[in-house]
């Protein structure tokens, strides 16, 4: 496939963030579903140089609540980058040595175009009127965003999750830019579990009297109970029953006894409504809504008649693919089933199996066996690709 | 240069033809494929249990999954690969007849290495001693061995014939290494040798599945 024809240029456009990100404007997007966008924009940070062969690039894909601060902190929550362990001068993925690049996704609420954004006339904000996005229509605006870069070929497309899905999406429609492809805990297509799962947060956002059909931004209100709801049942999917346990028990929270009641009488209750409270200060709720529904609709499968490995035929990018023994939500199976297609066509592919307990959100802990793969995968594909 | 690799190893290595594409199932920390890599123009790629094994290779470059012969086979396309290698790894298998079965079917030539059993000092150890042999090669005690189906070359040799395997050639390797002198005689062999490698092929007979 070839990337998006649209017309790039830089633009100066405040989103509220100051200047602590960048931004590219892209004049239209065709869509997955057959309508386009104009005028979007893409938020974006980068750390570290592009090297004068421009080799150097890796686009860190974020995952469904992610944003572009993978190795700075976030100007809201003022916490270090959500990837800050691994991402910097002299880590795993020094940024002494590769250029990378984060870009919030498209239909984000980060400073990317979302539906909480303005419409390009300048008049209403686009809430349920934005049009429905995809996966692809990500990643497609992600091109955009590399071309105005100057970059042809990424050294690296790494990412969890969502992020792992936009990996996927790269090396299927636009593997001669990817020099090495790494999908973490992620899956081909969204299985009818996950889907599931998104529906119950959808629901809960809907249900919300505060979130107006969509149009709370008008009314002045925000469906913060809807969004933690959503965000509380999402948050179980990422962790695993054992840690659970080993994190909370069934201990009481501040208290010695019982309430008899239904406050939040669990440190675990305690901790999810925390949880859901803290996301809805940083999080857009119709936000929510586009990037879970594009999360569902992604299935590389669908795309070629039912035959995954349809998508990889004769691809030339590496690929190393890792899953964790408790990730329920994105199981081993869905990995294996990835690394089956690649085989199938005789792709450079590498899978490891982490040993971890602590579910999905595995990923963006501190596992050693898990930097081992990673830093061996991107240092020896870094010295096969000339990278000094 | 074949001195870097483990001895059995490097007997192997002598029977690939340079720039194939071949697999190395149970490839351990992935020496073999990496001097094959190297030196022969070898387009290789690995199996290895061990997360350790697997990120070993990695670390190298390779193209290593991380998987077991008995389950992650299947997945494989019919003579997707010129050469399969399964090293001292089938008796560590749950069906190693299934197994041997895949790796003709995967490449057009598989190289076997496996234990012998039936050698001299273990049998006079099972006679003399009335215990479970052990010997360097095989270093386990019975209870907590890996190597669950152990056998004897000549064993090896009937399972081929059963199933309808070709032995292209077949090199018996003495205790201290070195290819046999015996291996015309697969009794002398047996008797003789404290490993076996075989090189198999199978014409594809049915259906060609992807």
């Amino acid at each position: 496939m070839n990337s998006p024809k649209t017309k790039i240029s830089s633009s100066p456009a405040d989103f509220g963030l100051g200047n602590v990100t960048q931004r590219v404007e892209i004049h239209n997007l065709p869509l997955q579903s057959g309508k386009s966008l104009d005028r979007i924009t893409l938020a974006y940070s980068t750390v570290g140089q592009l090297n004068r062969e421009k080799s150097n690039g890796i686009l860190i894909c974020h995952a469904l609540t992610g944003d572009q601060f993978v190795a700075s902190p976030h100007p809201i929550t003022q916490k270090p980058g959500w990837w800050d362990q691994i991402i910097g001068p002299g880590k795993l993925i020094d940024t002494n040595r590769f250029f990378v690049i984060c870009s919030n996704v498209l239909g984000g609420c980060m400073g990317s175009t979302g539906p909480a954004s303005v419409k390009p006339d300048g008049g209403e904000v686009y809430g349920l009127s934005f049009p429905m996005i995809t996966i692809g229509d990500m990643v497609k605006a992600q091109v955009g965003l590399i071309d105005h870069l100057g970059i042809d070929q990424l050294f690296a497309v790494i990412g969890g999750s969502m992020g792992g899905m936009q990996v996927l999406e790269w090396a299927a429609h636009y593997s001669e830019r990817v020099f090495a492809a790494v999908p973490i805990a992620t899956a081909a297509r969204h299985s009818a579990q996950n889907i599931a799962f998104h529906e119950v947060g959808r629901q809960a956002i809907m249900a919300d009297p505060d979130w107006r059909e969509g149009n709370y931004q008008k009314f002045g209100k925000v469906p913060h109970r809807g969004l933690a709801v959503a965000r509380m049942a999402a948050h179980i999917t990422y962790l695993s029953e054992p840690t659970l346990h080993q994190k909370f028990g069934r201990r009481l929270q501040e208290r010695d006894r019982p309430s008899f009641g239904f406050e939040a009488d669990f440190q675990v209750e305690s901790y999810l409504r925390h949880q859901g409270s803290s996301f809805v200060e940083r999080f857009d709720a119709n936000s929510y809504l586009f990037v879970t529904r594009a999360m569902d609709y992604f299935d590389l499968y669908a795309e070629r008649g039912g035959i995954l490995s349809e998508n990889f035929r004769d691809i030339k990018t590496r690929f190393c693919v890792t899953s964790f023994t408790s990730d329920w939500l994105f199981p081993t199976s869905e990995s294996r089933a990835i690394v089956q297609a690649l085989n199938a066509v005789a792709a450079n592919v590498s899978f490891v199996e982490i040993e971890s307990p602590y579910g999905h959100d595995s990923f963006l802990l501190d596992l050693p066996e898990f930097h081992q793969t990673l830093s061996g995968f991107i240092e020896a594909s870094a010295r096969i690709r000339g990278i000094a | 240069m074949t001195d870097l690799l483990r001895q059995d190893l490097a007997l192997i290595a002598d029977l690939i033809p340079p720039g194939v594409r071949l697999l190395d199932i149970g490839c351990g920390d992935g020496a073999l494929l990496e001097y094959l890599g190297r030196h022969k123009n070898v387009d290789g790629r690995g199996i290895e249990l061990s997360q350790k094994g697997v990120n070993a290779c990695v670390a190298r470059g390779l193209a290593v999954v991380q998987g077991d012969a008995d389950r992650d086979l299947q997945s494989y396309p019919t003579h997707g690969f010129d050469v399969v290698v399964l090293s001292q790894t089938l008796q560590a298998t749950r069906h190693p007849d299934r197994v041997v079965a895949e790796l003709v079917r995967i490449g057009k030539v598989a190289i076997v290495s496996l234990p012998n059993f039936g050698r001299l000092s273990i049998r006079m150890q099972i006679l003399f001693g009335g215990k479970m042999p052990r010997t360097n090669s095989l270093s386990y005690e019975w209870y907590d061995t890996p190597n669950i189906h152990l056998c004897t070359l000549a064993d090896f040799y009937n399972l081929l014939q059963a199933q309808n395997i070709k032995v292209e050639s077949f090199i018996p390797v003495s205790t201290a290494g070195r290819p046999g002198l015996w291996r015309q005689k697969m009794g002398l062999a047996n008797l003789l040798a404290d490993q076996g490698i075989f090189r198999l092929s199978r014409q594809p007979t049915g259906t060609i599945e992807v």
